[in-house]
């Protein structure tokens, strides 16, 4: 907005000291190349990397090969399927069955890891933790362990025999089976939290800083207990990062492949369709079939995009009371300005009008302008 | 319910403004303590400190022992030989030496291909953000669709790609990928939007600068906060990746440490030995890391608020 008058301003003038009254459309040629000079090795990079490849991807999605003679020997030929590789993907009880596997993991463990993080989080930042800074160093440190390197680890905690977690249980009385058909699914979703829950939680700690002391000042004259703090002050203004972390989990979780491709070595039960992604890749390198294979990576990758807009849209969507006042606020435009003037002087806004997406920053916003005053 | 938050400041101003603003969020930490809620608090710490640590507690117990002390004694402490050294020395000299090649090979991986694309995003970013051109909207939404699009779905196609032009099973199937990162040039784009200071730029032009010499001097200082950011996830995220360099190699030479640790563990069910060697592997592979994250831990918390707010 603001943003984009000042580069028009910016580009209207001309190097080496040209009028400062010409318009964007009279930038000199080599402003007029610069951005894309700039932009040239990542946009060609770029094309190679994700545009091609997506467009190849769909391409063979939609294209069958023909082997002749008997075993392929007379060459192969190429041809449009029309929509056989997709009906073929989903027609497959591997692969949907993994999709479904994968929406069970997603419901359960994106949830649980947020809450999870998010409540450290508020620990980690309230008064009564301990050396805070220590902790949320142990917390952070499995994100720089590679998910290989952490399923290793705890596949040989789950081993019976060589782990000390299951013989310990063992000894208590328990028959714990990390491996099992039923349980296997749940061992994953916690090498998962384990090594995403300190990175989460420390973009929302990240978060829960920016927000200014006067603001716990004030929740504390008005005898907010820590619950209500956290609950109608800093959940709330944390909100965007929320959002960000569970759209980030959401495509992570339709990507996984490292955790039970190595698993499937100790668990049985891990087939080699277990997720979208190791039935995709299954197909493509166990069986040669790059065209089913590519409409599974297309399903992949259109799920993830429907499921981060759908959650994004959900999460965009203002509150009932929140409509309700921006639409009285509308009415009462003038009104409010006025308010909004006379209080100005008071150090403090009306926030009324702030779209619910925008809550965090211009509650951000008026903390910070009330310390200025 | 927000506006509870949002008007409390002015309330709070107004009935006692001095003191507001005198104690810092420190002091205040200070007057809220009481010692109940801060046993309770820290005592649940103290539990999910343990879960986070358990693993790599255990793979440093694991790497002191000898196989057969590996199976039967407690897994949580020291038994039977003390092997650490005689198991170091097997990471490191078996079959040739090639654990250290793997080490190397991640470096060069995840250096080369981090700096590269730490460079490149900022360009990108700083073009997006600074100057107002025909397609500009085009290509950020492009862009930042690649942020959404799951890189293992176009692994698949890219090893095709690169096999039609004999790329694959070389170094170049693993770096290329590497050195673009749709993420590092949205978090590239809206901190140059936030923080490059225009008139810094007007003034370079006035006094004759280039545009690439204006990015090169004035600009990528200013985003240093930014690119460091970009440049440790992208170190993160190339050595931690799997996918990618499972599908492009298949000579053992070229191996990342993650792809070679997966490998000797994948040995274990056959010749017992491997337990050793993939315990102490990991051991040696992940000292590094960890250190590397906790030392460097505040530049992802300065970096991801500027995406996280926008986002």
């Amino acid at each position: 907005m603001t943003q984009q008058t000042t580069t028009r301003q910016s580009t209207g003038r001309r190097a080496g000291g040209a009028p400062a009254f010409r318009t964007s459309t009279k930038a000199t040629s080599a402003q007029k190349r610069a951005p894309w000079i700039l932009l040239a090795p990542f946009l060609a990079l770029f094309l190679l990397t994700f545009v091609i490849p997506i467009i190849s991807a769909l391409f063979q999605s939609f294209t069958t090969v023909d082997r002749e003679g008997l075993f392929g020997e007379d060459g192969v030929v190429g041809r449009f399927a029309g929509f056989d590789n997709y009906a073929i993907a989903l027609q497959d009880s591997g692969f949907v069955a993994s999709i479904g596997r994968m929406l069970l993991f997603g419901i359960v463990q994106v949830p649980v890891m947020i809450i999870a993080c998010t409540i450290l989080a508020l620990l980690l930042e309230s008064a009564s933790a301990r050396w805070p800074g220590f902790f949320r160093a142990i917390y952070f440190m499995p994100y720089g362990v590679p998910g290989v390197i952490a399923t290793i680890l705890w596949s040989f905690l789950y081993v019976p025999g060589l782990s000390p977690i299951v013989s310990l249980l063992q000894s208590m009385g328990l028959q714990p089976d990390f491996l099992g058909a039923n349980s296997v699914l749940w061992s994953i979703a916690n090498i998962v939290t384990w090594t995403y829950t300190g990175y989460n939680m420390l973009i929302i700690v990240a978060q829960l800083k920016s927000i200014p002391g006067e603001v716990y000042e004030a929740a504390k004259v008005d005898g907010a207990n820590a619950f209500q703090v956290a609950w109608r002050i800093q959940i709330p203004l944390i909100a965007p990062a929320l959002v960000l972390t569970t759209v980030f989990s959401i495509i992570g979780t339709l990507q996984l492949f490292a955790e039970p491709q190595i698993l499937s070595t100790v668990a049985p039960a891990i087939d080699t369709e277990y997720t979208p992604n190791y039935a995709a890749y299954t197909n493509a390198f166990a069986f040669n079939e790059y065209g089913v294979a590519s409409a599974q990576a297309v399903i992949i990758a259109l799920a993830a995009f429907i499921l981060s807009f759908t959650f994004l849209a959900l999460t965009n969507r203002p509150p009932k009371d929140e409509r309700d006042r921006r639409k009285r606020a509308r009415r009462d435009g003038r009104e409010a300005r006025t308010a909004l003037q006379t209080r100005a002087a008071a150090g403090s806004n009306g926030t009324s009008q702030a779209a619910p997406g925008l809550q965090a920053r211009s509650g951000l916003q008026n903390g910070t302008k009330g310390a200025d005053a | 319910m927000t506006s509870e938050a949002i008007e409390a400041p002015a309330t709070a101003k107004t009935t006692v403004p001095v003191d507001t603003t005198s104690i810092s969020a420190h002091q205040r930490r200070k007057l809220d303590r009481s010692p109940r809620s801060q046993i309770v608090v820290t005592g649940i710490l103290v539990v999910v400190a343990l879960y986070f640590i358990v693993p790599l507690y255990w793979v440093v117990i694991a790497a002191t022992k000898t196989t057969g002390a590996l199976f039967s004694t407690n897994g949580f402490w020291f038994g039977g030989e003390f092997a650490l050294w005689s198991n170091l020395q097997q990471v490191f000299t078996y079959d040739g030496g090639i654990f250290v090649r793997w080490i190397a090979n991640s470096i060069l991986y995840s250096g080369v291909g981090a700096v590269l694309a730490t460079y490149f995003a900022a360009a990108g970013g700083y073009a997006l953000a600074k100057y107002d051109f025909r397609g500009r909207q085009f290509v950020f939404g492009t862009i930042l669709g690649g942020v959404l699009v799951p890189g293992t779905a176009t692994a698949l196609p890219l090893f095709l790609l690169f096999s039609s032009m004999g790329l694959t099973d070389t170094y170049w199937s693993v770096l290329i990928p590497s050195l673009v990162s749709p993420f590092g040039l949205f978090l590239c784009r809206v901190y140059a939007a936030a923080s490059v200071d225009t008139t810094l730029l007007e003034q370079a032009r006035i006094d004759g600068a280039g545009e690439l010499r204006i990015f090169h001097t004035v600009v990528l200082r200013q985003m240093t906060p930014a690119l460091v950011t970009v440049f440790l996830f992208q170190v993160v995220g190339i050595w931690n990746n799997f996918f990618l360099p499972l599908i492009m190699l298949a000579d053992q030479k070229l191996y990342p440490i993650t792809l070679g640790l997966n490998n000797w563990r994948s040995q274990v069910d056959r010749l017992p030995e491997f337990y050793q060697l993939t315990t102490g592997g990991v051991l040696v592979s992940v000292i590094p890391l960890v250190i590397a994250i906790i030392v460097l831990q505040r530049f992802w918390r300065g970096g991801l608020t500027e995406g996280s707010v926008k986002g």
